[in-house]
């Protein structure tokens, strides 16, 4: 899902950005924006001190058997809300026939997956509620491969900290890898019992369900595992890492 | 109401440090909200607080651990002394409904160190809703981890009212407080320094 904005709030929040990274104007924000998380100075600092706090404690939190409540195909939200930090009509699209998923990090085997990779091993269906951090859900039907099986035939390092992906649409995330390990975390391939429109992801997503929308990123290019912290488009700028449900 | 009511040091503490904490977490709030509103309502830039989304998301999950904490402090504290049982247990109805109208007709007797009837129950009242706005508030937060919670809320999206909710029935409380802070002006030094012999009405 990522994000859902207007134009102006883009505008907005680029150069609240470009304001963070640039010395000269620190001082100017300081006067102004106190608390928005565009610099690592003052209150900020203590903002970003907490957020981390905020990821300890929902790591401490987080149990890999508790499950994200399911829900009866009856109550499916159609249509499903399109969400991303761009207008839909931006979407990019790729040939499934010769996209793969890049493999990296602290994994055995760094083969680049297929979809007919994907397509050949165990999928799982699940109808959950897709949360968005703005505050807004909807019940959706995922069904792809549990990230566990991805990670374990790839030979990852399962005592390695982070799961992190990467998009052809440049938006990037990561996961903590209790929350990559949990059952109903998959590499979605089918959207509403067909295979994933344009807008939701195709040719493969992440589907988790026990965090936040934005932690599940679409359009996915790269999978790396790492004791490194790859953040992420949106964490990079303050929404909370962990982001747990 | 009362111009010379002893307040001990923990209340005062724990009474700024919750309406600060509560300052922040309402106006981090609302920029929460404002991402999506679940009324035909937005709420304008300066009764929010940090900016855009992200910077209300760590303001509420910062301001949060302080509420929490001044909140478990109090009553713990409160249960402990004896404070709540004796001067903030509701009285009944009937002594409600007449402090109530002797409020009203400006004619509301001041005793000294104790709460009459409608302020408990104002003050008690605001209590409850403030921990059941913590724990809506945890349950749209963790509704996966602590799905038990969002399940006693009515499931996430009736807890996300319920939370709204709550907010306003503080907001209201706080516009409440306030008149009559504004119309009782010395109750305010008398909060900060527990005011004893500042107001002269006691020994």
């Amino acid at each position: 899902m990522k994000d859902h904005r207007t134009q102006a709030r883009l505008v907005e929040r680029r150069f609240a950005l470009k304001g963070a990274l640039s010395l000269g104007t620190v001082a100017l924000l300081g006067g102004c924006d106190v608390g928005d998380l565009s610099t690592h100075e003052g209150i900020d600092r203590v903002l970003w001190t907490m957020l981390r706090f905020d990821d300890r404690v929902q790591a401490w939190l987080f149990n890999r058997r508790r499950l994200a409540a399911t829900f009866p195909a009856s109550e499916i939200t159609r249509p499903a809300r399109f969400n991303a930090f761009y207008p839909e009509y931006q979407v990019q699209t790729v040939d499934p026939a010769t996209w793969r998923l890049e493999i990296g990090g602290l994994v055995a085997d760094r083969r680049p997956l297929s979809l007919a990779d994907f397509r050949g091993m165990r999928q799982e269906s699940q109808i959950t509620r897709h949360i968005c951090i703005e505050g807004w859900s909807y019940i959706g039907q995922w069904s792809g491969v549990p990230l566990a099986d991805v990670l374990k035939r790839i030979g990852a390092d399962s005592r390695a900290r982070y799961v992190g992906f990467k998009c052809f649409d440049d938006y990037w995330t990561s996961i903590d890898m209790p929350s990559a390990l949990q059952p109903q975390t998959i590499l979605t391939l089918d959207f509403d019992g067909a295979p994933l429109d344009p807008p939701f992801g195709a040719p493969l997503r992440l589907r988790v369900p026990t965090k936040l929308g934005f932690k599940s990123p679409k359009y996915l290019s790269a999978l790396t595992v790492t004791n490194q912290d790859p953040g992420g488009y949106w964490e990079k700028q303050g929404y909370n890492w962990f982001s747990g449900s | 109401m009362r111009q010379a009511a002893r307040h001990p040091a923990m209340v005062r503490i724990c009474h700024w440090v919750g309406a600060a904490a509560f300052l922040c977490m309402i106006g981090s709030g609302l920029q929460i909200y404002n991402a999506s509103p679940i009324l035909p309502i937005v709420f304008p830039a300066w009764m929010t607080l940090g900016g855009w989304l992200a910077a209300g998301v760590a303001w509420h999950l910062t301001a949060m651990w302080v509420l929490i904490a001044d909140g478990l402090v109090y009553l713990a504290w409160g249960f402990a002394s004896g404070h709540l049982a004796r001067e903030l247990a509701p009285r009944t109805p009937r002594a409600v409904a007449r402090d109530m109208w002797l409020a009203i007709t400006f004619r509301l007797k001041h005793e000294s160190g104790h709460y009459n009837a409608v302020q408990r129950l104002l003050y008690s009242g605001v209590i409850l809703i403030a921990v059941l706005a913590v724990l809506s508030g945890l349950s749209i937060w963790k509704p996966v981890q602590l799905g038990w919670l969002t399940w006693c809320f009515g499931g996430y999206q009736v807890a996300r009212v319920i939370h709204f909710s709550l907010m306003s029935a503080i907001v209201a409380f706080l516009a409440v407080h306030l008149t009559l802070v504004a119309l009782y002006p010395r109750t305010l030094p008398t909060m900060i320094t527990g005011g004893v012999r500042a107001e002269g009405s006691r020994p």
